[in-house]
């Protein structure tokens, strides 16, 4: 009864039916069961899987182990080739199309309901990843498969949640099992209340939130965009409304975290100095912007201008002190 | 036409970016920077800092694969 409830509000809460929901352990396992599942319905067809050049690792992951992969370029602001995308969703052998509804990385918003009308059209089922924007800004309407991740809301981990349209083709591709969901084992009760009663939380004062931190991040673009040698990168205006990102010239990713935290301040970086496994950001390297000296500054909420008029002005002399420290200062 | 090469070789992203940087300064314009590198980041950021900084990417060749992958980058300074 209680999975029920939250089954309830959470569909309702990421624009989908109760019945469509189903949970799954996290956000990764609801993008594998999308993919591989769709893909696995659909073999008579063929087995080419489209997706944009910066989705989530996972997509590009699964997308690779369930057929062939064909990644679709976008612009320096990290926006799809739409015409593109729709050109292809028309060539055979086609199973699937993946487009998220924002990039959570660099903020941009990308032309879902432009795709959604041309997959519906060409008979293509259109995997929607709303992990960036859910309980931000409202789902795109046009998906057959949605997928979210309850931890970008705040929510706890050890949930994911995967969407399945009433009328789209798909089968667990793992072996039928006697667990209450349409993928193996139960979910988590308390992690599905947990992320109900935290996406109501979000969305109760979405619409306010979203014009403070839109203010917020606003200000933080313009004091990047005034370091020398520095490019804001991501759309300007189709953006989430709490994602900054910026590359500084001649600065070390890791650098730039580090002297940021001693001030007191998170931020990520999609550096690879950052990553385990040393290579850049397939997102930044995709848009054709640095990928060195990466900076991605998430606003939570509840944050103050204060905080973020700190922040602005800590930003030069961190950048510079990592410049100095490289020898890279008068470049 | 002056021409000279950056050994970057070994070296991980800024660095390799710091030393054709460093180069491109006291180059005359229209010398030819060749530049050696083997981090992946170095051929996304040759390219942006080409782009960011108004300098000229001739091209940008990866050599076979095995024992290393070597990216020549050639750029022109303006």
């Amino acid at each position: 009864m209680l999975l029920d409830g939250a089954r309830e509000a959470l569909a309702a809460g990421i624009g989908a039916r109760t019945e469509e929901l189903v949970f799954t352990g996290s956000f990764v396992e609801a993008v594998h069961a999308a993919v591989l599942g769709t893909v696995q319905a659909r073999h008579r067809v063929g087995n080419r899987v489209l997706h944009s050049a910066v989705e989530h690792s996972a997509v590009l992951h699964a997308a690779g182990r369930a057929g062939t992969a064909e990644p679709i370029g976008v612009d320096r602001l990290g926006r799809v080739d739409a015409d593109t995308f729709v050109d292809r969703l028309y060539s055979p052998g086609v199973v699937l199309g993946c487009l998220q509804s924002a990039n959570g990385e660099v903020g941009t918003v990308q032309p879902v309901t432009e795709v959604a009308a041309a997959a519906r059209s060409a008979g293509v089922p259109l995997l929607v990843d709303i992990a960036a924007s859910a309980g931000r800004l409202p789902t795109p309407p046009g998906w057959d498969l949605l997928v979210a991740d309850p931890r970008s809301w705040g929510a706890p981990g050890g949930l994911g949640l995967l969407a399945v349209g009433a009328n789209t083709r798909w089968t667990s591709a793992a072996p039928d099992d006697d667990g209450t969901e349409r993928v193996p084992g139960a979910p988590s009760v308390p992690a599905a209340l947990a992320a109900a009663v935290s996406l109501q939380a979000v969305l109760a004062d979405a619409e306010q939130d979203d014009l403070r931190r839109r203010a917020l991040t606003a200000r933080i673009r313009a004091a990047a965009a005034g370091i020398a040698d520095t490019e804001v990168v991501g759309d300007p205006e189709h953006r989430l409304p709490h994602v900054v990102t910026f590359s500084c010239l001649y600065v070390d990713g890791e650098a730039i975290v580090d002297e940021l935290d001693r001030a007191g301040f998170a931020v990520g970086s999609g550096s690879a100095c950052t990553a385990s496994t040393l290579e850049p950001s397939h997102v930044l390297a995709a848009m054709g912007v640095l990928t060195h000296g990466n900076v991605r500054v998430g606003v939570p909420p509840g944050v103050s201008e204060a905080e973020v008029e700190a922040f602005c002005a800590v930003l030069p002399g961190a950048v510079q002190r990592v410049r100095e420290f490289l020898g890279a200062e008068n470049l | 036409m002056t021409e000279l090469t950056v050994d970057a070789t070994g070296l991980r992203c800024p660095l390799p970016i710091i030393r054709l940087a460093a180069a491109a300064r006291t180059a005359a314009a229209g010398t030819v920077i060749t530049l050696i590198s083997t981090d992946p980041a170095a051929e996304p950021d040759v390219a942006a800092w080409c782009r960011m900084r108004n300098q000229h990417l001739l091209d940008q060749t990866w050599s076979p694969p095995p024992p290393t992958r070597t990216l020549t980058s050639r750029i022109r300074v303006t």
